[in-house]
């Protein structure tokens, strides 16, 4: 069995009860805070937050409406609460920031190959937009009219 | 990658089945909820736009390919809350040691809204 590098590795201690100790330096709590990338990679996990949080509301949306016209004009007044209302907008940044990185992310993840070239990362990213856009305009449409 | 793998490795995993529907909820999430909470929960109460009626509402909602939608939206979505959560809870505050509340918490979580949605969209009168 044609054995790579790692497999010598994960066999050796087979050979030995003596194991060095790992180099294993102690990372902070805040590591994320010091650079750009690594702030941008826990805001990106945190937007996972904020979709939660407009689930909630939808399911909330949906009760009221079921509960009757009084409930759902409560439920519309509580959302021009200011705080609900800032709650919404930061959540509304968070939820792009997702579709951005998410959309731009699937380049990487599926790489495209067309005539043993690949295909540039715009091209492949371009159809999410595409399809993000009609598909709001779609849901804008059905709602609103 | 071939060569010798371990039986952990081979063996069929759960964390490909939460993986699944963590993507799949990435996708429902970044295609779906900017424009749902822009529209219903900004520019309608706030009156950026001519607010649909009541009735309208109601109509789409008594559709049932609009509820199965519904569904969809609030339940895939949970899922990657879920999963994401959960990871950026064992890496960003490194609490590697509290493994199992966090994976009940975060997927208990993601488990309930659905039944919430489930139970919301077949009430609707």
């Amino acid at each position: 069995m044609p054995a790579g590098n790692a497999g010598t590795v994960k066999s050796a201690p087979q050979y030995t009860k003596y194991h060095p100790r790992w180099y294993r330096p102690r990372v902070s709590v805040y590591w994320w805070l010091g650079e750009w990338h690594y702030l941008k990679f826990i805001l990106r996990e945190l937007s996972s937050v904020f979709v939660a949080i407009c689930v909630v509301e939808t399911l909330l949306l949906i009760r009221a409406l079921s509960n009757g016209v009084e409930a759902y004009a409560s439920f519309v007044h509580t959302l021009r609460n200011p705080l609900v209302v800032l709650l919404n907008i930061i959540s509304l940044f968070f939820v792009v920031f997702h579709s951005v990185t998410w959309f731009n992310l699937a380049p990487s993840a599926m790489p495209v190959r067309m005539g043993g070239k690949r295909v540039p990362d715009v091209l492949v990213a371009a159809p999410s937009y595409g399809a993000w856009l009609m598909i709001s305009a779609f849901i804008a449409w059905v709602v609103l009219q | 990658m071939n060569g010798n793998r371990s039986k952990e490795e081979t063996k069929p995993s759960s964390e490909a089945f939460f993986w699944v529907l963590f993507s799949a909820g990435g996708v429902v999430a970044a295609l779906l909820i900017p424009i749902h909470l822009l529209l219903l929960l900004l520019a309608i109460p706030l009156g950026w736009v001519q607010p649909p009626s009541y009735d309208h509402l109601m109509s789409l909602l008594h559709m049932p390919l609009v509820r199965l939608y519904l569904f969809v939206l609030c339940a895939l979505p949970l899922f990657h809350w879920a999963h994401r959560f959960r990871f950026t809870l064992y890496d960003g505050l490194k609490v590697k040691h509290l493994n199992e509340i966090i994976f009940v918490i975060c997927y208990g979580g993601a488990v309930v809204g659905t039944l919430a949605a489930a139970y919301l969209l077949w009430r609707v009168p």
